[in-house]
């Protein structure tokens, strides 16, 4: 299995406007397995964004070092795909175009033409290959948005808040898809979200991290079997743990006096 | 009354043609060879009656026409008056206002030399108008894209773009050892800077999230450039292009003035010093015309271009 992810006291800071510098990461240690499903979860602030993009290769760590299997990351590769959060497709570009981006751009297009129709058959958009972005609802984006990253096969599919914008019932629609897609294609998923059910939906493991300073506050394994039950106990009880440490569980006490 | 307003445009041309038939010519005008404005209204009459019928029988189709009829009745009545005015009864000064039938006339019978001077207008303003937006397009990528371009060009852009394109004309004179050569550069000059600032504007406010998903997706540099700058920049490329087309026409007018013996707007230049104010107003209705399916032109190259808009923006 390929596509494990060390990231080793990694530390970002960005100058502000002001001229002072803010710390979004500090010193973060982290072991991804290859093939593993876990999700970074913490309210905004807490630099989870940050550490996507580092890994993405997106911007470069202020300290430290993340290496992909034996590799150090030192910039963007097709190899580390990112779904970004309202997928962003080119909107001069029809669906079919969207999707066979990448395969053109890495210049193996003409040998692969059949796999731009799997990938669309893969997040049902038949019949849209023609269509334009604004033509299509948020769903049927992200899908295309989905499929586009998933065409290059990468061995590390980062997911930065991909289902934030959507609505409830759609959103749980594509966390199944997500699954069957991560079953199916067996490459390693880092997923960026604030929703807790989410997360513990999706996840083998879960980072929680606080902001200010930014870092891992605790991993919570979640050894439960897919396809999960939205409202099981140990579902439950996970997620009430989680809402713990981020102190957003709500008033759990007995109350002092009864009326 | 909605029944009526597909036959507006023809009876409209019917009181024009009977006024024309049944009043006596003004003495004050020269007559034509032939009643022109007749002909032109026999013409037309043809042409919305054809497109009334077409209502009754067809009326989806026609539904464009029936928005547009009172429009065509008003202009037909226009012209109209201005036959009263002019041809009936002279009450505007003939040398200045020539009835309809002499302006009619200088279109039919001196269509040959008028193509010529079209198609040397359309010469010097297509080789101009590549040329300026070709070189445009690429600086304004050039200075988009490159931090260092844009720092020694962009202050060079901003000095010379404002100036009017007309005011090179006497360093042009010297400069270009043609009338031609120095024509076609003001003309690309006047394409040139809206595309150029346009083109590099458009650029530099592409957000980067779109440069950002492109280098996951595996795209190099000049991938990027070519397949993530160019089109996202490519409404703003046109409306600089637009721009350029707009400031073009009014450069060929005065570029003709050079020296060059041919093209529209010497004519009209001509024709004026003549005192042939007939064939004045025949230069200006053809430029009219001409500048007018020039410009729809490009509204179809932009709609095919820009296809993917559809929806998004309008402009």
């Amino acid at each position: 299995m390929v596509g494990a992810v060390n990231i080793n006291s990694v530390t970002k800071k960005f100058a502000a406007d002001d001229g002072s510098e803010i710390t979004a990461l500090n010193g973060i240690d982290l072991k991804v397995r290859a093939g593993e499903f876990i999700s970074l979860i913490g309210p905004s602030g807490c630099g989870k964004s940050t550490l996507l993009r580092l890994i993405a290769g997106l911007s470069k760590p202020t300290e430290g070092t993340l290496f992909i299997d034996e590799s150090e990351i030192k910039g963007t590769s097709y190899e580390r795909g990112l779904v970004f959060q309202n997928a962003m497709l080119f909107p001069w570009l029809n669906i079919y175009d969207n999707i066979a981006f990448g395969l053109k751009a890495r210049k193996v297009y003409r040998s692969s033409k059949d796999r731009v129709k799997s990938f669309i058959s893969m997040v049902s958009l038949d019949g849209f290959e023609k269509s334009f972005p604004h033509q299509l609802s948020g769903g049927m984006i992200q899908r295309a948005g989905l499929a586009r990253v998933l065409i290059n096969d990468p061995k590390v599919l980062l997911l930065d808040e991909p289902l934030g914008a959507l609505d409830a019932f759609t959103r749980m629609n594509l966390q199944d898809e997500l699954i069957r897609i991560w079953k199916k294609e067996k490459m390693t998923m880092i997923l960026v979200t604030h929703d807790v059910d989410e997360a513990v939906y999706l996840s083998d493991r879960i980072v929680v991290m606080t902001p200010r300073p930014a870092k891992i506050e605790k991993i919570i394994d979640v050894n439960l079997s897919y396809p999960r039950a939205r409202s099981g106990s140990e579902f439950l009880y996970l997620r009430t743990q989680i809402l713990k440490i981020l102190n957003y569980a709500g008033k759990t006490e007995e109350p002092g006096y009864y009326i | 009354m909605e029944k009526l307003r597909p036959w507006l445009p023809l009876f409209s041309i019917l009181l024009a043609s009977f006024l024309d038939i049944w009043l006596p010519d003004s003495s004050l005008h020269t007559p034509t060879k032939a009643k022109y404005f007749l002909w032109f209204n026999i013409i037309l009459g043809i042409f919305f009656t054809a497109g009334a019928i077409r209502t009754i029988f067809w009326r989806n189709k026609g539904k464009n026409f029936i928005t547009q009829a009172p429009f065509y009745a008003a202009v037909i009545f226009l012209l109209n008056i201005f036959n009263l005015v002019s041809k009936k009864y002279a009450l505007l000064p003939v040398i200045f206002f020539p009835s309809l039938d002499r302006v009619f006339s200088v279109i039919v019978e001196d269509s040959f030399f008028l193509a010529s001077c079209l198609a040397s207008s359309a010469q010097l303003l297509f080789a101009g108008f590549a040329i300026g937006a070709a070189a445009g397009i690429l600086t304004g990528i050039a200075v988009g894209f490159n931090k260092v371009l844009s720092y020694w060009i962009n202050p060079l852009i901003r000095a010379i773009g404002p100036m009017p394109p007309t005011a090179w004309i006497p360093i042009v004179l010297v400069v270009f050892p043609t009338t031609f050569s120095g024509s076609v550069f003001l003309i690309a000059l006047s394409v040139w800077f809206p595309t150029t600032i346009m083109t590099a504007g458009g650029i530099q406010n592409i957000p980067n999230v779109y440069f950002e998903v492109a280098s996951t997706l595996g795209a190099g540099k000049y991938y990027q450039i070519l397949k993530v700058g160019i089109p996202a920049a490519m409404p703003q490329m046109f409306l600089g292009i637009f721009n350029g087309a707009g400031i073009s026409f009014v450069t060929l007018m005065t570029a003709e003035l050079l020296g060059v013996k041919n093209g529209i707007g010497w004519y009209i230049n001509w024709q004026k010093d003549m005192m042939a104010y007939a064939n004045v107003y025949a230069g200006l209705i053809i430029i009219a015309v001409s500048f007018y399916l020039l410009v729809m032109l490009l509204f179809k190259v932009r709609d095919r271009v820009l296809v993917w808009q559809k929806g998004v923006i309008k402009w």
